[in-house]
């Protein structure tokens, strides 16, 4: 009855509703199979082509082998375990008692509201930021931007989703892709028009949906011609779910000139193992694909967030930060394929270990034969905090033309005595100066984040020094 | 106010066994401006750190006082809130974090509990009027503490640190290496102008050049971990005229 009230308070005019048909299906148990397929897809009234993508998908994942890099994840996931489809009515159900002390706690020190809190966990699905969606949509809708939920947008757009849906992406790409193709829910699907610049970024969080905060969500954004993009994934606040298998696939498609950022700080709470594919085609000439990427949060994340710069002068750039504490394991990194010529591609990588958390760079770039004239800087530092944990980078580099340059530079520090003695001559207490230097550490990521991450981020990090999070 | 005033008793330091300080006895009192000479490698520097309380040291003996309370049983900030402060000969590099961050935290962290409001506009105003008196670059606040600093403008930004963190006792650590004569002169003017009864300083160097600038109240010489002579400024120019040498040990 709540959740039915609160559907009834978003405004009538409200066009991209939820998806509120009401049916006896809750969620489709434990397992998956063929016929667990059929259901998920006849549940959400599915065009016959979508049936046909899952069900192939779902043969291929039966098929492929885990991943034989990163973490042993064989012990780790139990394919049989999960609930891969639960009705987004019937998630909202969690309770906040559910919710751990641990991530209230956080909740709290973040100044985070109790309404906002249990949004973002999924116990609530209003938050009071309404009226900013609302208004944001409308102004989007006046541009020609598409913005929606990847189910709604399915219905609304299937020639778009027929002809982009899976081209980055195939589903044989990887297990993970496979079983995301196979059982997805959820996501974002953005399509900016040509000459479109977009001035504000736009946000998951603001688009109130409880399928935004799914285990298989799927996302598309089209940059067309000349358009200009920022999308922002998730936020700064821990989530938390009692699913614990994530795995997310996002594609997305720039065409000439056209530039899309691509903004996540991810911070699943530490039972989450975080399996991501993401891949941006550059497809025109001189468009730009930018991945700022944070990891803090799971149990064991895998993700490269990845730039195919197809298109002649097309610019691939990542940015991350790795934080990996007690219990948890970050494989993450990038991959930068040139085809074209004249192409070049930047990635920053940041990571931390503390607690005996384990941090690895794997990395790939690829220079094709055609890609003459085509450049590459990669840089990845890395601070060890204590004597448990651990780092490592593993960059892979393939040359297929003598016309490139390649420059990779790594560094693996301490935070030193001399630093700490020097910031603690000035009267800042230890702790108080190696977050400072860890804050600056971090910076070169920070600075790229709206004022309101960025202040997030840098509040999260020291209660993580602090050690004052479970 | 009553004066501050750093005591140091027949103090003692190794560093990995190996002694250095052999028993320093000094004091420098408010209003004080002090010098140590001597050649390279007699504990100078070292005796600079162990007054900071660098890790890497172990103190064997003696005692170290600050307006009376026991600085050998305080934290290094601690001894910064004491009203110490040391300009370092090899300042560190933070990536990162702006100059204007750094100093802000400092000083708030000098802020007593009584006191702990620091105005923004007032701290920004103060620092660019500070780094415009030291002829810094105007970009100076922004920049990443130290990093891809120049050593002359690693030196300045000490004494930059030092007239916005006021302290009660600063050691200055060669401050005069890697300085031209026109930055000479301006750090000169900076330490000058803090001359007064509430402020107490002790400058160690090899060259006595910065004493051009700065003219000490008392001289010393220290040679294989001991202070071997002390006088004023009379003392200074003989041994830039004749070295060391002549000083029995």
């Amino acid at each position: 009855m709540e959740h039915e009230e609160e559907m009834n308070a978003v405004p009538v005019d409200y066009k991209y509703g939820f998806i509120t048909e009401h049916k006896t299906l809750k969620d489709t148990g434990k397992g998956l199979s063929e016929d667990v397929i059929r259901e998920i897809s006849k549940e959400k009234g599915e065009p016959e082509w979508m049936l046909d993508f899952r069900l192939k998908a779902y043969e291929q994942f039966v098929k492929m082998s885990m991943p034989t890099w990163g973490p042993d994840l064989k012990s780790e996931v139990d394919f049989d375990a999960y609930t891969y489809y639960i009705k987004p009515s019937e998630r909202t159900e969690n309770s906040w008692d559910d919710v751990p002390d641990s991530i209230k706690e956080t909740f709290e020190k973040l100044g985070i509201p109790e309404a906002e809190a249990k949004y973002l966990n999924g116990v609530s699905t209003q938050y009071e930021s309404e009226v900013v969606y609302h208004n944001n949509q409308k102004e989007l809708e006046d541009a020609g931007v598409i913005f929606l939920d990847t189910d709604s947008a399915l219905k609304q757009h299937p020639e778009l989703l027929r002809e982009y849906f899976g081209k980055v992406i195939p589903y044989a790409d990887n297990k993970f892709a496979a079983l995301n193709s196979a059982v997805w829910s959820g996501g974002s699907f953005i399509y900016v028009p040509k000459g479109v610049k977009l001035s504000k970024p736009l946000q998951s969080y603001f688009r109130i949906n409880t399928e935004s905060m799914g285990q298989f969500e799927r996302t598309l954004i089209i940059v067309d011609e000349d358009a200009d993009v920022h999308y922002i994934e998730g936020c700064t606040a821990p989530v938390y779910s009692t699913n614990s298998l994530h795995s997310a696939v996002v594609e997305i498609i720039i065409k000439k000139d056209g530039k899309c950022r691509y903004t996540t700080i991810q911070n699943w709470s530490n039972n989450i193992l975080n399996l991501v594919t993401k891949r941006a085609l550059c497809e025109g000439e001189g468009s730009h694909m930018e991945w700022i990427d944070g990891n803090i949060g799971s149990k064991i994340t895998m993700k490269y967030p990845a730039c195919i710069l197809k298109g002649d002068r097309s610019k691939g750039t990542t940015i991350s930060i790795a934080f990996a504490g007690k219990g948890q394991t970050q494989n993450a990194g990038a991959k930068m394929i040139h085809l074209g010529k004249n192409t070049s591609s930047s990635i920053i990588s940041k990571s931390l270990s503390r607690h005996g958390g384990n941090v690895t760079y794997l990395g790939l770039v690829d220079h094709g034969k055609n890609a003459t004239g085509s450049k590459t800087n990669i840089e990845c530092d890395t601070i060890i905090l204590d004597e448990m944990s651990k780092s490592d980078t593993i960059p892979y580099n393939v040359t297929r033309n003598g016309d490139i340059t390649v420059q990779h530079e790594a560094k693996v520090s301490k935070v030193s005595e001399e630093q700490l003695f020097y910031l603690m001559s000035r009267g800042l207490s230890e702790e108080q100066a190696t977050e400072m230097i860890i804050m600056g550490f971090i910076e070169p990521f920070a600075r790229e984040l709206p004022m309101e991450y960025a202040v997030e981020l840098n509040q999260l990090l020291k209660l993580e020094m602090e050690g004052s999070i479970g | 106010m009553t004066k501050p005033v750093l005591t140091i008793n027949n103090l003692q330091a190794s560093i990995e066994d190996k002694e250095i300080l052999k028993g320093v006895t000094l004091e420098v009192k408010g209003g004080e401006i002090h010098a140590i000479m001597g050649p390279n490698g007699t504990g100078k520097s070292t005796l600079s750190q162990v007054i900071m309380g660098h890790p890497k040291y172990e103190v064997t003996g003696g005692e170290i006082f600050m307006n009376g309370e026991d600085v050998l049983e305080m934290e290094v900030d601690e001894r910064a809130k004491a009203g110490l402060f040391l300009a370092m000969q090899y300042p560190s590099e933070i990536p990162g974090v702006t100059n204007s961050d750094f100093l802000r935290m400092a000083k708030r962290a000098k802020l007593t509990e009584e006191n702990k409001r620091l105005s923004i506009s007032a701290f920004v105003k103060d620092l660019n009027q500070k780094i415009d008196d030291l002829k810094m670059q105007k970009d100076m606040a922004n920049r990443y503490l130290n990093e891809g600093f120049s050593g002359g403008e690693k030196k300045r930004n000490e004494i930059l640190q030092l007239l916005m963190l006021e302290p009660q006792i600063a050691i200055l650590d060669e401050i005069d290496s890697g300085l031209d004569v026109d930055a000479l002169k301006v750090v000169g003017d900076a330490i000058n102008s803090m001359r007064k009864p509430d402020f107490g300083c002790l400058i160690i160097t090899h060259y006595q050049r910065v004493l051009d600038y700065i003219k000490p109240d008392f001289v010393h010489v220290m040679m294989h971990g001991r202070i071997v002579k002390s006088g004023d400024i009379e003392l200074m120019k003989k041994i830039d005229q004749e070295g060391y040498d002549w000083i029995k040990i």
